[in-house]
């Protein structure tokens, strides 16, 4: 039930929102206003919060030092690729999961959603030599791979939610209707789940696009994504925030402006199934 | 053609035996209605015919051929649930069609069909509309309709008008026995609510506990229960059962004596109303009748009996014999 809230109360919670999300957002707020300011200023104590020689220098010198398209159709290709491989993987498992479960299923997506628990340093050293064995370091493919492991448990868990909402009997009623299992998934369940399967996708888009770790232990120059991009601003010479921040900002753009259009799917895919 | 022939089927989920063992034929183009109480088996039976569960021992046949192992696919049966089961993301044109696309068959012949469908249901002017703009009635209309165009060789009904109102469900148990008439298809039907059973069946399954009590047509179950089950569970209001002295003096342990087969003024019992009902076209009366216990009444519509009134009843119509088995004497 809606209750009425008093002016001074409504005033009060108004506050405390944005308050909240401008606590949240300052770190990216502070990153933006760096990225315009000159390298002196960026380091400036106590803190310049309104510089007074605004400069779009940094993103001319990142841009001209570094090979951002190549970076960014990177990030593109690694993060697509990967979860959309996921999905060919995630969509048959949590099928089955929902579908036909076992005396074993919960334990089974619990034991897959707690390799997420594992700190990823843990496996570094048997991946790499994996990866370095199988010729996968430094390539896209690689990374794909690696990242679609990596979010695999989350994509079929999220599957799973979705799929355990779509009541049985319809998909009874198409095996009756003499679909095969194929066409039961690609005509029945796919397009019931598609606002479930779009919000997956855009979730683990935005995880892969912003996974660090993986990206700059397994890749060198050729496959490295944004992520890896960011890193090399931070490396031999020491540190130029400024530069450092504009390449940042140049990262995240491109998955800013996705999560802005697709804000609705993703609130949706993340709080599903909590209110029925 | 759609003979359907149960040997001995058996169902059990883990230890729990759900249906320990059934035989059972149903000759083509009959009507055949399953009914029993909640958790009886009948909605298991029904699905083992579709194929939607594994039997897990025995077999079935279909029009003489072994289906015991056949995917639902290949059984040439149609099923119609309770819940519709329409899928919500097509039209009611593409609803309807379904089977016919999975079976591959060419687009023109596919649309003749789904307009023959539309005719026959009334729904040829909701074709373009999807299942959430549709009310319920037409909902089970459009659901049937993806039956019918498959030309099965048998239906199969789970409760198919549970979920609708029952001004709609009359309309629709009428359409349905036309259906019936006029497609002259077998056809399965589970439901629990025996006004259903006995207005829609050539035949009656009652069952209980996943046991067959009697196979018969409607009249036969209601005028010759084989035991005390079929008899409680077929008429209504429920039949009286009297036991004690009154029942020796039929030599029986018990005595059944159905509702409207008992009539007030002069008799040899007497009784207090308790709750009287009164629906207008009939009265059910609630009689405390001392020595033998509550017995319901089926009296006229204009009865004048009340709360408290005292009251003298007669036997008028078949008393049903059972012995301390339940079975019938």
């Amino acid at each position: 039930m809606a209750r009425a809230l008093s002016p001074r109360r409504q005033l009060i919670t108004t506050i405390a929102a944005w308050s909240v999300a401008l606590l949240i957002f300052f770190p990216v707020l502070w990153m933006i206003l760096t990225s315009f300011k000159t390298e002196p200023s960026a380091v400036a104590m106590p803190p310049e919060f309104l510089s007074a020689d605004w400069t779009l220098e940094n993103y001319a010198e990142v841009w001209a030092r570094s090979d951002y398209p190549r970076f960014f159709w990177n990030s593109v290709v690694i993060s697509v690729g990967s979860t959309l491989l996921g999905l060919v993987v995630a969509v048959p498992a949590a099928w089955a999961m929902a579908f036909v479960p076992g005396r074993r299923t919960k334990d089974l997506l619990m034991w897959m959603l707690s390799t997420k628990m594992m700190p990823a340093v843990a496996v570094m050293i048997p991946l790499y030599l994996l990866f370095q064995r199988l010729g996968l370091i430094d390539t896209k493919f690689g990374l794909v791979i690696a990242l679609m492991l990596m979010n695999l448990p989350i994509i079929v868990w999220m599957l799973y939610t979705y799929f355990k909402e779509i009541p049985g009997e319809i998909l009874e009623a198409a095996r009756m209707d003499g679909a095969s299992l194929w066409n039961e998934i690609v005509h029945v369940l796919t397009p019931m789940a598609l606002p479930g399967i779009a919000s997956t996708m855009l979730l683990n888009i935005i995880l892969a696009w912003n996974e660090a770790f993986w990206t700059i232990v397994l890749t060198t120059t050729k496959a490295a994504p944004l992520s890896a991009f960011i890193a090399s601003f931070s490396a031999p010479q020491g540190l130029f925030y400024a530069k450092l921040s504009a390449a940042s900002a140049m990262a995240i753009l491109p998955i800013l402006i996705l999560g802005w259009f697709s804000q609705k799917q993703l609130v949706r895919g993340l709080t599903f199934g909590a209110v029925k | 053609m759609g003979k359907i022939e149960l040997t001995k089927v058996r169902k059990s989920f883990g230890d729990v035996d759900v249906i320990p063992g059934i035989d059972l034929t149903i000759e083509n183009g009959e009507f055949v209605v399953f009914v029993g109480p909640s958790g009886c088996g009948k909605s298991t039976l029904l699905r083992l015919i579709a194929g939607l569960e594994d039997t897990t021992s025995g077999t079935i046949e279909i029009d003489g051929k072994d289906a015991t192992n056949l995917p639902p696919a290949k059984r040439g049966l149609a099923m119609v649930f309770q819940s519709y089961a329409l899928y919500p993301h097509m039209t009611v044109r593409k609803n309807i069609a379904f089977p016919l696309k999975m079976a591959g068959m060419d687009q023109a012949e596919q649309d003749r069909r789904v307009e023959r469908a539309a005719k026959v249901l009334n729904l040829a002017t909701y074709l373009d509309r999807r299942p959430g703009q549709l009310s319920g009635g037409q909902r089970q209309r459009v659901a049937i309709g993806r039956a019918i165009v498959r030309e099965p060789a048998a239906f199969l009904f789970d409760e198919p008008l549970s979920n609708l109102d029952a001004a709609l469900r009359v309309g629709m148990r009428q359409e349905i026995s036309e259906l019936h008439q006029s497609l002259k298809t077998t056809m399965i039907y589970v439901t629990h609510d025996q006004v259903e059973a006995m207005t829609m069946a050539d035949k009656i399954v009652v069952l209980n506990a996943g046991r067959i009590e009697q196979v018969g047509a409607p009249l036969e179950l209601y005028n010759h229960p084989r035991n005390l089950f079929v008899a409680c569970f077929i008429g209504s209001p429920k039949m009286n059962v009297i036991e004690g002295a009154e029942a020796a003096k039929h030599n029986a342990h018990s005595i059944g004596i159905r509702p409207e087969h008992i009539t007030v003024g002069d008799g040899p019992w007497e009784g207090v109303v308790g709750l009287s009902e009164h629906l207008g076209s009939d009265s059910f009366l609630k009689v405390a009748v001392e020595g033998i216990g509550t017995l319901t009444v089926r009296a006229p519509g204009e009865i004048h009996a009340h709360h408290g009134d005292r009251i003298r009843l007669a036997p008028a119509g078949k008393i049903h014999r059972f012995d301390a088995q339940g079975l019938a004497l």
